[in-house]
């Protein structure tokens, strides 16, 4: 028995996290990096970041902004095509976020707010039906960006150059060390393909959303 | 619901499965049994069946795993050899390590999460202190459970290494000392092989064989219980094609050690649940090891228990046989005298931990 058992109320979200550490521990055909993953013009962005780091609702927030959902918890890169696989499943939203999303995005579904699971609060929002639709719809890596929120800064956006964000993409992964030399010939063909950076914003997710869709737009133009 | 696990852990080619759900079915057994990444090897190296790709995701799957583990094992005998170099003392392999270090078919794909040695008894203690230099420390233990394994049992508490975390058994004996089959460990010492080009050595194939039956047929715990039947399959398949004389050199061999019994139940539950071709002769000469009139019983008892340990194989009357022969394998290993206060021990400190829980 992987679980202990939990009370009835956490069902929900606890079944999210269980498939979550079923494809984390038996997808071995992927390299697996804790990230969130959205896409835009067929190329996809990986908001990698520690619990904490608002990864999830940016996430939350750029699928409400025209960008896909590949997924707010599992970067999934196929080992033998470079590319990233889908899983959009619901967004999960945790403690003072989901009050955010939820009020710049009443429209959206949520589940009912479970309290006191081992992440605090838990919310999980509903999947936009064309990211689920395109489930089968892969997409390039190139953009990596390293998300914190932090209240009443000034946006600012750091290079990270590609060595380090190997290392650190490494250390998120939760099969890097499974797939040996595999792992590093997948992860070097990641950083190869995708540009790096360091991101501080504030929460305004519209001023997020456009930086990143110029960013993508830089990396288009100089790869054609 | 039907045992699928057990058909495809035949050497046989076979293609009886047809839909999804048996697919998963045969999925969720394998994986609950051990030998997904067995299955793989029977598929990419013997062509026993022909996946779907959806199986196949699992079964590469599967098989990476399998090689990440391999290559940490890999370097957890690397290091230890250099410590039993420098000790002038064989590193002789068990179980799974064994099969996997000297490349037999019975390593392909096999899991295991322990590194387990045979160390000459006389020389435990020394093999200890020298571990502990490099890192290999006693699991955190009470008084009581220490003094238990170092009186009674065969092995010592299991040791961790505090930076890499992997965990290793070091026996001097293949069965407890109380046991009432209780072999005598210089003959397992001194028949040990070496693998070649390699600073391992190995129990000999029938020492193997009867080492494996043992801990399957006296162990008294069944989750792996298949697994390790498919084990004993592909050992003697292997060794009996090698060696002419191999059928013959068992059965002297488990005479030698006493260990007729465990033999006979291998060899006939072998054949008849995983169809392993054991000649006639054989299964006959073994059976003079097998006490009279109890093969009923013995068979009911353990074809129940050697059913796939998972929810789709597994009734009431699984589990009592299991049960049952968990009682027997204790009643085999330990004098009453010895068990009773053990388990009496063991009950009343349960009995206080729920009922601070509660």
């Amino acid at each position: 028995m992987p679980f202990k058992p939990l009370p009835y109320a956490q069902a929900f979200p606890f079944f999210e996290w269980g498939l979550n550490w079923c494809i984390s521990g038996y997808s071995h055909r992927f390299l697996i990096v804790h990230a969130a993953v959205v896409e835009k013009y067929g190329k996809a962005l990986i908001l990698p970041g520690a619990p904490g780091s608002g990864k999830s609702t940016l996430c939350a927030a750029l699928i409400n902004n025209g960008w896909r959902l590949l997924s707010d918890e599992l970067t999934l890169v196929d080992r033998a095509t470079g590319h990233v696989v889908p899983v959009p499943r619901p967004v999960s939203l945790k403690n003072e976020s989901i009050s955010v999303i939820a009020d710049t995005f009443p429209t959206c579904q949520f589940s009912p707010i479970v309290h006191d699971t081992l992440k605090g609060s838990v919310c999980l929002m509903k999947p936009p039906a064309d990211s689920v639709e395109k489930a089968g719809q892969t997409a390039i890596p190139c953009l990596v960006v390293f998300p914190k929120y932090q209240a009443e800064s000034s946006l600012s956006l750091t290079a990270v150059p590609r060595a380090e964000a190997f290392m650190r993409l490494a250390d998120l992964s939760f099969n890097y060390s499974v797939l040996g030399a595999q792992g590093f010939e997948t992860m070097t063909g990641l950083v190869k393909s995708c540009e790096a950076y360091d991101f501080i914003y504030d929460g305004d997710f519209n001023q997020a959303s456009d930086l990143f869709v110029q960013l993508l737009d830089d990396v288009q133009q100089r790869v054609a | 619901m039907s045992d699928l696990i057990s058909e495809y852990l035949m050497i046989k080619v076979k293609d009886d499965i047809h839909t999804a759900p048996d697919w998963e079915l045969l999925l969720r057994q394998a994986r609950s049994v051990g030998v997904l990444s067995r299955l793989t090897f029977f598929w990419k190296e013997y062509r026993l069946f022909n996946p779907p790709q959806h199986f196949a995701y699992h079964l590469d799957s599967a098989e990476t795993y399998w090689l990440s583990q391999k290559r940490i094992v890999n370097w957890e005998l690397y290091n230890l050899s250099q410590v039993f170099k420098l000790l002038n003392i064989r590193l002789i392999l068990l179980k799974g390590t064994a099969y996997s270090a000297s490349g037999l078919n019975a390593g392909l794909g096999r899991v295991f999460s322990d590194i387990d040695i045979l160390v000459p008894k006389h020389q435990l203690k020394e093999v200890k202190d020298a571990l502990k230099w490099h890192g290999w420390f006693p699991e955190p233990m009470d008084d009581y459970d220490q003094r238990y394994y170092e009186r009674w049992m065969h092995e010592l508490p299991p040791l961790r290494h505090i930076k890499r975390g992997t965990s290793l058994d070091i026996h001097h004996n293949i069965l407890p000392q109380t046991c009432i089959l209780y072999p005598d460990a210089d003959l397992l010492l001194k028949a040990a092989v070496n693998v070649a080009d390699t600073d391992f050595w190995v129990l000999s194939p029938e020492d193997m064989v009867l080492h494996s039956a043992s801990h399957l047929f006296l162990g008294g715990e069944f989750e792996n219980g298949l697994r390790d039947l498919s084990d004993i399959d592909l050992l003697l398949r292997e060794f009996s094609g090698k060696d002419l004389s191999f059928w013959q050199n068992l059965h002297y061999r488990a005479e030698m050690l006493g260990l007729g019994k465990p033999l006979f139940y291998s060899l006939r539950y072998a054949n008849k649940i995983l169809g392993t071709p054991v000649p006639d002769s054989a299964i006959q000469a073994s059976s003079i090891f097998a006490g009279c009139g109890k093969n009923r019983v013995m068979d009911y008892l353990f074809l129940q228990a050697l059913k796939p340990y998972h929810s789709s194989c597994t009734n009431t009357l699984t589990g009592f046989a299991r049960w049952l022969l968990f009682l027997r394998s204790h009643w085999l290993k330990m004098p009453l005298h010895i068990l009773v206060p053990h388990l009496a021990r063991k009950a009343w400190l349960r009995l206080a931990d729920n009922t601070k829980k509660t």
